[in-house]
């Protein structure tokens, strides 16, 4: 294993920001660090890079332990959210300022530094931009500057600290695919931190679900998305529809209404929450035995799926609101339903993962 | 007329009519505008040209033989120029260290250390003066000790420093690996305790067998030098300080921990990262620093006792000579201070002038990387 992260914990005052985390980095893997703001992810990013001290637990590098290693020691590379770049630097010198600031004895000659900068500029396409100021670069530029800053002093481990997540729409699907296609070339051990599940699930090969300081989940992004192992992966991953409820037998009872559970229920009577996606819900006539009567909102068309909102009739468990959902279907499938706003139908779902509720 | 044209008109109008609806009448806009010109006429501009105009009022000559050919203002200009780069020295030590303190750590007494910098704005500079009088002077708490045997204080004094110097050497020395620290390196707080009682005990056995400072003899601070860097140190004491807190808190800790990240050293991080980024909030600091200091009249008016000769700075010089109705001596002065603060104005808007980011482009080093 290239990273190991052994029951790391930290607390900042009261507030517990990573609550005995370990996960393990395969060499060469591009992991995602998905979760809220606030779940303890940049603290573990910190934490790996050495600029922030674990309280508890240790972080091995190839089976040496490093927890206690000064930044400098660690050879890791930081990409951080704001770019950081030194801005009275040129391109040139920020990302030559690794190889700079190395001891005298394995500090290479200028031709090499020269070198080796033009390497890193063309490789996140910059060449042009040398002797420019980070002042006169575009966000997306800037971080791949600081990318090219973090590879030069070729780190063991690259982390980036929600590298995105200051750029607009546009430029950060472009970086995600350039970054994808950057890790294919150099297979660098990577982290990245996001809170973006999109982005999560279309760059990483692995996904580390954190959530209030502890991991939810791990696995590939394929089991991630496709099993969720708790209540709170499952709806930070995708849309979801939430249905709170008590098992009675085959079916989910909410209110006065029941839904059809496919899978064999939990324990009889147990109370749980229910989550589907929007194209595992299916929308049935108002007089139809099962289902849970809901309201049709708007329909919402785009290409050859439509989207329908809907409205709980009944509010739900501990809510006075009524509750929202979501169904994808197709255009064929609406056209048959003929649906309207306001009217009155029922849901029922092709899948629903159920878990038992309080966790 | 043309189509163009009768597009253009009634834009033109509106134009007019805008900037119509944002300016008050002539009347007023000139009424405002002489009276603040009429104010700092009166106020600023006669002044300061008078005091030029009074001290050449004798010729070039006269004028050159009131600051040079009179020791005691020959002197004065000299204690000013040893005193002033003295107090601004340790004060851009002391308001880098605040500074940075203050912008990066938060540690219990933060708030306090931050009110506590204000102190010297908001005490009147007599009131410091009488305070190290208080304390240094004959009747202070210090003074019969100081004036039986002064120098005693030396061996203490620089040892402190030298455990000072120590902490900083032990930092910046120690090995970066955990793995390659051996012995004292492990340990912060014995190796400065070691260090420490080490500088001591050798400063001590210096004083105790080769006298290295004089026995049973006064250490004059107050009515002395010393005494009047003190006053001037402390009455500038928030001007560094002041203008670099912002600049930190503003710049943010993130550079200096990619510089961290990056492989550099506490050294490198300041010189390459943190000095340059705070340059212009550092040189505008001074400035300020330097321009009161010059001119202070109040502390040092306290703790100088007025020997001609030895402890009269040139605000103080020019005060006895007015007093001793040598008038074109005291302009004559007056106007090289004068010419001090209108060099330092000069300086300021300069560099207020400059743009941060423009001001701080150097020249392109390599053309290698150039595609």
């Amino acid at each position: 294993m290239s990273i190991l992260i052994k029951n790391v914990s930290k607390t900042f005052g009261n507030f517990v920001a990573v609550d005995n985390v370990s996960v393990e980095v395969p060499d060469g893997a591009l992991l995602g660090l998905l979760g809220p703001s606030g779940s303890g992810k940049t603290t573990l990013l910190r934490i790996i890079a050495g600029l922030e001290l674990a309280d508890s637990g240790s972080v091995l590098h190839q089976q040496e332990d490093i927890t206690h290693h000064s930044p400098r020691d660690r050879k890791v590379g930081f990409v951080f959210q704001h770019y950081a770049l030194f801005r009275h630097m040129t391109v040139y010198e920020n990302i030559a300022f690794g190889l700079r600031v190395k001891p005298r004895a394995e500090r290479p000659p200028e031709a090499e530094i020269a070198k080796r900068v033009k390497e890193l500029l063309d490789l996140v396409q910059l060449s042009w931009f040398a002797h420019r100021y980070p002042t006169q670069l575009s966000g997306g530029q800037r971080q791949r500057v600081a990318l090219a800053r973090a590879l030069a002093v070729e780190p063991r481990v690259l982390l980036l600290d929600e590298p995105f997540g200051a750029l607009d729409a546009q430029v950060r699907k472009e970086l995600r695919r350039w970054l994808r296609r950057l890790h294919g070339e150099l297979h660098i051990t990577s982290l990245f931190v996001t809170h973006d599940q999109d982005e999560a699930l279309e760059v990483a090969d692995q996904i580390v679900i954190m959530n209030k300081g502890k991991v939810e989940q791990t696995g590939t992004v394929q089991e991630v998305y496709e099993r969720p192992a708790t209540a709170f992966a499952y709806s930070f991953l995708g849309a979801v529809n939430r249905f709170a409820g008590r098992v009675e037998g085959h079916s989910l009872r909410i209110g006065n209404d029941r839904v059809p559970l496919a899978q064999p229920a939990i324990a009889d009577g147990e109370e749980v929450i229910a989550f589907a996606r929007p194209h595992e819900l299916e929308i049935v006539s108002e007089t139809a035995p099962e289902g849970l009567a809901v309201k049709v909102n708007r329909v919402l068309i785009s290409g050859a799926t439509a989207r329908v909102e809907l409205k709980g009739l009944i509010g739900a468990k501990g809510l006075a609101e009524p509750q929202h959902f979501e169904v994808e279907l197709t255009r064929d499938r609406l056209n048959d339903l003929g649906l309207k706003a306001g009217q009155h139908v029922r849901l029922i779902a092709s899948r629903l993962r159920v878990f038992p509720s309080g966790r | 007329m043309s189509a163009e044209a009768a597009l253009e008109k009634p834009r033109a109008l509106e134009v007019g009519r805008i900037r119509y609806a944002q300016q008050d009448p002539a009347s007023v806009r000139w009424g405002l505008t002489l009276t603040a010109v009429a104010v700092v006429g009166v106020l600023v501009v006669i002044p300061v040209v008078n005091i030029f105009v009074e001290a050449l009022r004798d010729g070039v000559a006269v004028y050159w033989a009131n600051l040079f050919d009179d020791p005691d203002t020959r002197d004065s200009i000299f204690l000013t120029l040893t005193v002033v780069p003295i107090a601004v020295a340790a004060n851009i030590i002391f308001g880098i260290t605040a500074a940075w303190a203050i912008a990066r750590f938060s540690f219990p007494g933060r708030t306090l250390l931050t009110a506590l910098i204000d102190l010297p704005f908001s005490v009147s500079p007599v009131v410091a003066g009488l305070m190290f009088v208080l304390i240094f002077g004959l009747q202070g708490y210090f003074g019969p000790f100081l004036r039986r045997d002064g120098y005693a204080v030396m061996p203490y004094l620089t040892s402190l420093l030298g455990v000072a110097v120590l902490i900083l050497l032990f930092f910046l020395f120690r090995p970066a690996a955990p793995n390659a620290r051996r012995d004292l390196w492990n340990h912060p707080w014995l190796a400065v305790l070691v260090g420490g009682a080490t500088s001591f005990g050798v400063l001590f056995f210096l004083q105790q067998h080769f006298e290295v400072w004089p026995r049973n003899q006064s250490l004059k601070i107050i009515f002395a030098t010393p005494g009047l860097v003190l006053a001037t140190a402390f009455v500038t004491f928030p001007f560094v300080a002041r203008e670099l807190i912002p600049v930190m808190e503003a710049i943010g800790p993130e550079e200096e921990l990619a510089a961290i990240s990056l492989g550099a050293n506490g050294w490198q991080v300041f010189w390459r990262v943190t000095v340059p980024n705070i340059k212009w909030g550092l040189v505008y600091g001074i400035i300020l620093c330097n321009a009161r200091a010059v001119g202070e009249f109040g502390a040092v008016y306290v703790v100088s006792g007025h020997i001609a000769g030895q402890t009269d700075t040139m605000p103080l010089r020019i005060e006895k000579l007015f007093q001793e109705y040598n008038l074109p001596g005291a302009f004559a002065v007056a106007s090289v201070l004068t010419l001090l603060a209108l060099l330092t104005l000069v300086a300021k808007i300069k560099l207020e002038r400059k743009p941060p980011s423009a001001a701080s482009l150097p020249e392109p080093k390599t053309d290698e990387a150039r595609p």
